[in-house]
């Protein structure tokens, strides 16, 4: 195993987060504060409560996965569609490094700024509303996989991807919609039965629910089908990477 | 001497049909610089890249230090750097780093003492903590090279390194190539300059169209490219070699006189033959010489090539 190329690309890929810290910083807090004024105080001053918990804080964990999943998507796609884009992509086929090694360094780099955005919005969250975690580290185990899954998905997208439009396509398409309907900012319980039902196809549901529960105890669904379901989105995306990997596809000619 | 790479019946057929090469045999010898000459589109490229695991060869074996370069991919690796043609750099970043980033990748434990030699070397050092999207063209080819080095490969691959560089520059790289020669590393360039093969390499080899058509110690290519040829244009024409004349090495061609010598030799005899076509009465209107070039050698070899194709 070549952890010295591991520890290369995720100190390179870093770097980049840093060059631009300002914007990775500033974006997430300056949107939070905006969903907090609008959903958090304009509309949730005339919501009780859902599920016992009062709407400011109930959005909180749905606010933060939905910029952890698109964060985490993002972050991945761009840090492998890079090197393809301007060419430095020759490099890592010619190093001595094994596409495990290369997933790792790049994943690796993609959740950890997915993290720590994920953890930024939950400090900006402590300054609107007033809330506890119950659970604390099955919510750092939750944040954790979603931010790894997700960032999987990203480096397939990146490695897929043959220009910026298709780099935007499934975020822009899919990522944003499902994760909108996957209950970041109401209960599944409060929808018509019908919708519920459809609900349950979406694999975001699972994962908002799961970790929510972190932070207040209740749950759509149970919790050993959040972490079940976010298991299976884990090893899909694993899968189609070993793929990717053997066949060399959209890499290696 | 040892070979270090050795590549047996290469082919490469890309996905949408192209044969770029061809049943590929080449062995490089430890220590050598090897030049690799072709017009656009001959195969350079994908040969390199074949060899370096850029892509994927269709079928055929090729060895690097005795290690498969598929099976043993990491130690066959390890002893290869290569300079890209395309100048395919991080924009962003400090030059320092992407050269730090380069040996990283290849396994190596940071050490920034190398580094620093390898930028100081490449005149880079006073750049390190520029950003690579700051730095002229030149000094970006430079950056490539130090990035290829940083690992300390035994055999450097240099695809076309002085394509669209000025002189001053080009001169600085074949230095370069020189140093790293010395210190043992074997060099494998491509190139469409004749000139910079003849200037640096130890053996030529020429291919086009996906095949080698010649691989030559440049030496006994500049044997051959040694010969040249004097022609005499006569006032009248001449039907058959006078006799004074017979012990030249003479041949009628229009109305003129060819007269082939080495001018490896000390004597080259033109001066008698110009005294003895006086003294048979012939009358010149003019002289020129020609020499064949490695250029000749290099266009007549790829247009036959290309005709029988």
């Amino acid at each position: 195993m070549n952890f010295q190329a591991i520890k290369s690309i995720y100190i390179f890929e870093m770097a980049r987060f840093f060059r631009t810290l300002m914007q990775s910083f500033i974006s997430p807090v300056i949107s939070t504060s905006l969903y907090f004024v609008v959903f958090g105080t304009a509309i949730g001053s005339r919501i009780e409560s859902v599920e016992g918990v009062g709407y400011g804080a109930f959005i909180v964990p749905g606010l933060i996965m939905l910029s952890v999943m698109t964060q985490a998507t993002s972050n991945a796609s761009f840090g492998i569609y890079f090197p393809k884009f301007i060419g430095t992509i020759y490099e890592l086929l010619s190093a001595p490094v094994s596409f495990f090694e290369i997933t790792v360094g790049y994943v690796g780099a993609a959740a950890t700024k997915a993290m720590f955005i994920g953890l930024v919005i939950l400090a900006t969250s402590f300054l609107f509303v007033d809330f506890t975690i119950e659970h604390p580290i099955a919510m750092i185990a939750f944040l954790t996989l979603t931010c790894l899954s997700f960032s999987l998905l990203g480096f397939i997208i990146g490695i897929w991807a043959g220009n910026f439009e298709q780099l935007q396509l499934i975020p822009l398409l899919i990522i944003t919609p499902l994760v909108f309907l996957g209950g970041s900012f109401y209960s599944v319980t409060m929808l018509p039965p019908i919708w519920q039902t459809i609900t349950m196809f979406n694999p975001v549901v699972y994962l908002i629910s799961g970790f929510r529960w972190s932070f207040f105890g209740t749950a759509d669904v149970s919790i050993g089908l959040s972490l079940f379901a976010i298991g299976l989105f884990t090893c899909i995306c694993l899968g189609i990477i070993a793929w990717i990997f053997r066949t060399g596809w959209r890499i290696r000619q | 001497m040892k070979n270090i790479v050795e590549v047996r019946s290469l082919t490469k057929t890309y996905d949408g049909g192209f044969e770029a090469l061809k049943s590929v045999d080449l062995d490089i010898k430890q220590g050598e610089i090897i030049a690799l000459l072709g017009p656009n589109g001959a195969g350079k490229t994908t040969l390199i890249s074949s060899i370096c695991g850029i892509t994927r060869a269709t079928s055929g074996t090729i060895s690097i230090g005795g290690h498969d370069n598929v099976t043993a991919f990491r130690a066959a690796r390890n002893l290869v750097g290569l300079v890209p043609q395309e100048i395919n750099l991080e924009p962003f970043e400090k030059v320092i780093n992407t050269v730090r980033f380069s040996r990283g990748l290849f396994g190596k434990a940071p050490s920034d003492a190398y580094i620093e030699s390898v930028l100081k070397s490449l005149s880079l050092w006073d750049k390190k903590d520029s950003k690579v999207m700051a730095l002229s063209g030149g000094m970006k080819r430079r950056v490539l090279i130090a990035k290829a080095l940083a690992h300390e490969p035994r055999v450097l691959f240099l695809d076309e390194p002085t394509a669209g560089v000025d002189v001053e520059l080009r001169k600085d790289m074949w230095e370069v190539v020189a140093k790293l020669k010395e210190d043992g590393v074997t060099i494998i360039l491509t190139t469409h300059y004749i000139e910079e093969a003849e200037a640096i390499a130890d053996r030529i080899g020429v291919i086009a169209s996906g095949e080698i058509l010649l691989v030559e110690d440049k030496a006994d290519l500049m044997t051959r490219m040694g010969q040249k040829t004097l022609k005499v244009d006569l006032a009248e024409p001449i039907s058959e070699i006078p006799k004074g004349l017979s012990a030249y090495d003479l041949t009628i061609e229009g109305e003129g006189l060819l007269y082939s010598y080495d001018t490896k030799t000390d004597r080259t005899g033109i001066t008698s033959l110009l005294a003895d076509l006086q003294k048979a009465g012939l009358k010149m209107t003019d002289l020129q010489t020609r020499q064949s070039s490695l250029e000749e050698i290099f266009v007549s070899l790829v247009a036959d090539k290309e005709g029988a194709a």
